[in-house]
C-alpha cells in the first residue's frame, strides 16, 4: 500500500492507494502515530479514494485511531469509500464513530465542524 | 466443471494478499461476480490473517490454502499447525478479540460467516485450526457485467 500523509491545518490526512490488510494496516498504523505524537493534531481523515480492498484488520486500526483520537478531544473521519469498503463500515458500525463523507473536500469542511456526510 | 488448488505459504503477514488474490484468481473460472469475487478475497484474508496472528502469533509456521470448484460451488480450506482455539465459541463471537492491544477489531470471523454461505472451524490447541469455507457463485455473473 501506498501512503502519504498530509496536514492540512490541524488535520492529518491519510491518503492511501491499495490494499488495506494486516501487513498494510501495521505499518500504517506506526506512520500515523507518529505524526500523532508530534501534537497539534486534532482530526485525522482517512482518504479511502485509492482503497478497493479492506478486511477486518483496517477496521481495527481505524477503531484505534479512533480510540486515540476521541481521548484527546480529537476526531476521526473518513472520505471517498467505495461500496465494498462502505459494506465493511457498516457491518462494524464505524460510521456510528467515524462519519463518512463523499469527498475529501467535504471532509475537511466536515473536520472544521460542517456536516455533509456520505449516507449511500 | 471440476478444479482443484492447494498452496503452501510461510505465515508472513505479505502473503495475506497473495493468498487471497491466488485463490480469487482460482475461482474466477466459475465465472463469480465482481461483489462475488470480493466476498471470497475478503473471507479468505481473515482466515490468513487469523493464522499468522493468532495461531502462529506472528511466529514462523507454515499455512496450507487449498480450494475446490465444483461447478458454482467454492470450498476454501485454511490450514495453520499452530497454537490452536481452546473456546471455538468464545472466538467466534462478534467483537472478540484475545488481542485488543494489536488493535483487533474482533470481526474476522464475523466478515467470514457474512461474506461466505458457510463457515466451519475445527481446531485443537497445540495442534493447529483448520477453516472450511463455501460459496455459490450465482453463475450468471459474467453475463450479468457484460
Amino acid at each position: 500500500m501506498e501512503v502519504a500523509l498530509l496536514r492540512a491545518g490541524s488535520t492529518l490526512i491519510v491518503r492511501m492507494k491499495g490494499d488495506l490488510d494486516h501487513h498494510a494496516a501495521d505499518k500504517l498504523r506506526a506512520g500515523i502515530d507518529d505524526k500523532l505524537k508530534r501534537g497539534g493534531i486534532q482530526a485525522v481523515l482517512f482518504d479511502f479514494g485509492g482503497v478497493n480492498f479492506m478486511d477486518s484488520s483496517g477496521v481495527g486500526m481505524l477503531l484505534g485511531r479512533y480510540k486515540i483520537m476521541t481521548e484527546k478531544g480529537g476526531k476521526v473521519l473518513a472520505c471517498s469509500l467505495n461500496p465494498r469498503i462502505m459494506r465493511i463500515f457498516t457491518m462494524a458500525g464505524l460510521q456510528k464513530k467515524i462519519p463518512v463523507f463523499s469527498s475529501r473536500e467535504d471532509a475537511l469542511a466536515g473536520a472544521e465542524g460542517g456536516c455533509r456526510c456520505q449516507t449511500t | 466443471m471440476s478444479n482443484h488448488m492447494k498452496l503452501e505459504i510461510p505465515s508472513k503477514s505479505q502473503n495475506e494478499a497473495f493468498a487471497r488474490i491466488v485463490v480469487a484468481a482460482f475461482a474466477a473460472q466459475a465465472d463469480p461476480t465482481i461483489d462475488e469475487i470480493s466476498d471470497v478475497k475478503t473471507a479468505v484474508s481473515e482466515a490468513v490473517t487469523n493464522a499468522v496472528i493468532h495461531g502462529y502469533e506472528n511466529g514462523p509456521g507454515t499455512i496450507v490454502v487449498s480450494a475446490t470448484l465444483e461447478g458454482n460451488r467454492l470450498e476454501v480450506t485454511i490450514t495453520d499447525y499452530g497454537v490452536g482455539i481452546a473456546d471455538l465459541e468464545q472466538a467466534m463471537t462478534p467483537l472478540y478479540t484475545s488481542k485488543p492491544e494489536l488493535d483487533r477489531s474482533g470481526l474476522g470471523f464475523t466478515i467470514m460467516q457474512n461474506f461466505m454461505d458457510e463457515v466451519r472451524v475445527e481446531s485443537e490447541p497445540g495442534k493447529g485450526t483448520t477453516v472450511k469455507m463455501v460459496k455459490f457463485f450465482s453463475r450468471t455473473g459474467a453475463a450479468a457485467e457484460a
